[in-house]
């Protein structure tokens, strides 16, 4: 587990990937550890990557811009990256940014490790 | 004593320092609710300050810690609504050059900019007389039928770019 003042990252395997969760508010006061984390599960290359937002209940455009450059790493690794439990907060700045048509955005973990 | 009409109601001095940025965003979603914005208007117009400041502590300061920024909040009247000043001290740049970016093009970083300006109703950036940038921002309560008008052919004409 990662924690930095207000954001904690929880790591779990799973049969063919990761389930990453992070849990508190992205900001540019924690992206960075969220993208350290991202970072060192990828250099894993896992099969399928899940990142469960559903205790996120705020991000702003670096919590954004650092979950593009891991769904840029994963398409060139062959990886699946996907959203899952998205708070409505949260999903309005993918729409905002017209990235929720880009991501693979699930309602939860489970629709996630079964896709 | 009566506030100065051209006071801002609430004045927050703080340095570049992203760790506070949650208390600015809490702040600011406190006066929007009391003005009498709902809840996802309030959490947008939060978003849009942080990403304003996030731009001025990141591009304007290049991450120093050491910056001085000031957040002004004015509740306005006729048409009701809320105007957000964000000054700083930092680099002088071009208003006219501060632009979105293609959102086609699918890359990290740089949507800070389209965050603003789609969600609040007017956008304006200009330089500090002797030093730094001042951005204004204003969000209507019940945006007038002109706004609504933009707004409608703004999303048709991206449904169209789509």
């Amino acid at each position: 587990m990662s924690k930095a003042e207000e954001l904690e990252i929880h790591a779990q395997q799973i049969t063919d990937g990761v389930i990453l969760r992070p849990i508190g508010e992205i900001d540019l006061s924690c992206a960075a550890l969220l993208r350290q984390e991202l970072q060192e599960v990828q250099n894993q290359k896992p099969a399928r990557l899940v990142i469960d937002l559903g205790e996120v209940p705020y991000m702003d455009s670096s919590g954004v811009a650092t979950l593009v450059e891991a769904m840029q790493i994963a398409r060139r690794s062959g990886s699946r990256l996907i959203l899952s439990g998205m708070q409505e907060k949260v999903l309005s700045i993918f729409e905002i940014a017209r990235l929720d048509m880009v991501f693979t955005i699930v309602g939860s973990v489970e629709e996630a490790t079964a896709l | 004593m009566a506030k100065p009409i051209n006071e801002p109601a609430v004045r927050l001095e703080m340095f570049s320092q992203p760790r506070f940025l949650a208390a600015t965003r809490a702040l600011v979603g406190s006066v929007a609710q009391r003005i009498g914005f709902n809840a996802c208007q309030c959490g947008q117009i939060s978003l849009a300050v942080d990403e304003a400041m996030c731009n001025v502590i990141t591009h304007g300061y290049d991450r120093r810690d050491d910056g001085k920024l000031w957040l002004n909040l004015w509740p306005l009247d006729t048409p009701p609504g809320i105007k957000v000043v964000v000054e700083d001290l930092a680099r002088q740049v071009d208003p006219g050059s501060i632009q979105p970016r293609d959102l086609d093009d699918i890359r990290p970083g740089g949507l800070g900019v389209h965050i603003i300006r789609e969600i609040m109703d007017e956008v304006t950036y200009e330089r500090r007389r002797d030093r730094g940038m001042r951005l204004t921002m204003i969000k209507h309560l019940h945006p007038s039928p002109e706004v609504r008008a933009h707004d409608s052919s703004s999303s048709a004409q991206q449904r169209v770019q789509q």
